[in-house]
């Protein structure tokens, strides 16, 4: 059970402008501004539970994950965890959750991944037929054989985050937590991380909770979604309560043979040149498919775009919603 | 200590996968000191004693020196790049851990290249104990041991300030090495030769002189307070301010997360 409530954060960062007088004035007298990491964030996670955090970068949630996990304190706010605050239990909230940074590597680079998990094994005090049998699961499920002889060095990024996730689950934690996980890994290795944080979470009973800009990471392992922009919770809800707050006017780009599109109803032009329009639709009268099939029926289609789907784009358009 | 050693056993293994850049670094290591050695012995050619203090004397010293700061700096090397592990996030990984945060900083990093300095520290005190002249009676042997503690545990304090200092600035440290590198530099000979200021402050703030100076004076015969022998124990004591300024450190860093 994660339980926060009014947690507020703020960093003080330097300020200075370019250029050596600036530096060497700076040396003296520096002057702060102040930066509302987070502002008033409240929200619970049941146990069990798959969550998945999304917002721009910026936007407070590698700062949320830190105070979950006990790194960094916030100025105000309160913070359980299992019934405990993190900031000051630390080692035995710690021992309790797994973390996964997905730009950061938790094993020993010169050493054979078996040899970290080995380390780890004694880190977290895990017995060993527990271990043995954790090990021997998470192998299986990730497909880790060959892997575990190899110095992580030499794996590559998909192979290399595949360990990274079976080194934080050793310890069996029961809850965990991913920071972009997927990053930079190709669709199969998206797919196989997707697949085994799910088995994790259903079969485990592991509360998950992970940050991402992909969308299709929400859409295979959550079922609630927590928005963040600015410091601030947006929106916390399903799924399809994200989606049905799309705003309801799209942009599509059209590529087509021809020289000017004729006016088609519904749609109204924002831009046509050299075989390329730029259309606007609002989806409450028309649909995109219909929207399509109308300007096929007129020009012939080479290429078409649709704006608006993106998380990112989403969170723009409830800024807009919430004036910030 | 069960842990220790298999981070221990994991830190060797991993400097032991590039053998040859192990070897070169530790040979390197060695000339290093080696040269101050050399600049030591062309000094005392010409000049035979410095402030009453002849060659053998002058080696002693320094290769205790030399000996407690690369056993310092081979088991808490960690302290010693302690500002990479704010930069890296490695201080977040330990944090995430559930051990003890010194502990964990220790065995982040051993370097055990530097044993090719210990090497040449304990070559120099294998010609120098014969050579001094001293004859080495079990307290003046339990003597030398303390030095080596006493030296060791300063250095051991000197890194953990450091590392606490540079929670809260990364770029005004280097002033720190004036007492960790520099200390090395100058231990050559005893401190006393760079007067009576330098010797006071290195005696009642930066312990460096209890370990170095003062028991030499018993071992050389110039003194027989046998409680000087006791001094380097100042050492250990050292190493609980120095311990507080990392702790606040650490606190100011859970708060900023920088």
């Amino acid at each position: 059970m994660i339980e926060l409530k009014n947690v507020c954060k703020h960093y003080k960062v330097a300020k200075r402008s370019s250029g050596l007088s600036e530096a060497v004035k700076s040396l003296f007298r520096r002057e702060y501004t102040s930066i509302q990491a987070l502002d008033n964030i409240s929200f619970t996670v049941r146990d069990g539970e798959a969550v998945g955090y999304i917002g721009p970068n910026g936007a407070g949630k590698s700062s949320t994950i830190k105070i979950m996990s006990g790194i960094l304190t916030p100025d105000s706010g309160t913070c359980f965890i299992n019934g405990r605050v993190p900031w000051r239990d630390r080692t035995a909230h710690v021992q309790e959750i797994g973390v996964v940074f997905g730009q950061r590597s938790q094993l020993w680079w010169d050493v054979p991944v078996a040899d970290s998990f080995d380390l780890l094994r004694d880190i977290y005090r895990v017995d060993g037929s527990a271990y043995r049998r954790t090990l021997g699961r998470l192998t299986e499920l990730l497909d880790l054989g060959e892997l575990l002889r190899t110095p992580a060095r030499q794996l590559s990024l998909g192979q290399r985050m595949r360990c990274e996730i079976a080194a934080s689950l050793l310890h069996e934690p029961k809850i965990l937590f991913l920071d972009e996980p997927t990053i930079g890994l190709d669709a199969v290795s998206k797919a196989a991380v997707r697949s085994f944080i799910r088995a994790v979470n259903k079969e485990q009973g592991t509360t998950v909770l992970l940050t991402t800009h992909d969308m299709q990471d929400i859409e295979a392992l959550t079922e609630r979604i927590l928005l963040i922009g600015k410091g601030r919770i947006l929106l916390d809800g399903t799924l399809d309560e994200l989606k049905r707050r799309r705003p309801s006017q799209r942009k599509l780009t059209v590529a087509y043979n021809g020289d000017k599109l004729p006016a088609i109803e519904g749609l109204s032009i924002l831009k046509d040149e050299h075989s390329r329009a730029e259309l606007l639709l609002d989806t409450e009268l028309l649909s995109v498919s219909e929207a399509i099939a109308r300007i096929s029926a007129q020009a012939e289609i080479k290429d078409v775009s649709v704006a608006g789907e993106s998380v990112e784009e989403l969170v723009v358009s409830l800024y807009r919603e919430y004036r910030i | 200590m069960k842990l220790y050693g298999k981070y221990l056993a994991m830190l060797l293994k991993s400097q032991l996968t590039y053998k040859a850049s192990f070897v070169m670094t530790a040979v390197g290591q060695f000339f290093v000191s080696f040269t101050a050695f050399l600049g030591v012995f062309f000094l005392f050619s010409r000049f035979h004693e410095v402030e009453g203090f002849i060659f053998a004397e002058v080696l002693l010293c320094f290769s205790i020196i030399l000996a407690a700061f690369s056993l310092a700096e081979c088991f808490a090397r960690g302290f010693d790049v302690f500002p990479r592990l704010i930069r890296t996030g490695d201080l977040d990984r330990i944090l995430l851990r559930p051990r003890n945060v010194v502990f964990q900083v220790l065995t982040s990093n051993m370097d055990f290249t530097r044993l090719g300095r210990l090497l040449q520290a304990g070559l120099m005190l294998a010609y120098a104990l014969p050579v001094s002249g001293i004859v080495w009676t079990a307290d003046k042997l339990f003597g030398l041991g303390m030095m080596l503690l006493g030296g060791t545990a300063t250095f051991i304090a000197l890194f953990i300030l450091y590392a606490g200092i540079s929670f809260f600035t990364i770029d005004g440290i280097e002033f720190m090495n004036i007492f960790t590198d520099g200390a090395r530099e100058f231990g050559k000979y005893p401190f006393s030769i760079y007067g009576e200021g330098v010797l006071k402050l290195l005696t009642y703030v930066i312990p460096l002189a209890l370990f170095q100076y003062y028991p030499l004076l018993y071992l050389i015969g110039r003194s027989d307070d046998i409680r000087l022998l006791f001094l380097p124990l100042a050492g250990f004591v050292f190493l609980l301010p120095c311990y507080a300024v990392f702790r606040l450190g650490l606190r100011k860093y859970k708060s900023t997360g920088s």
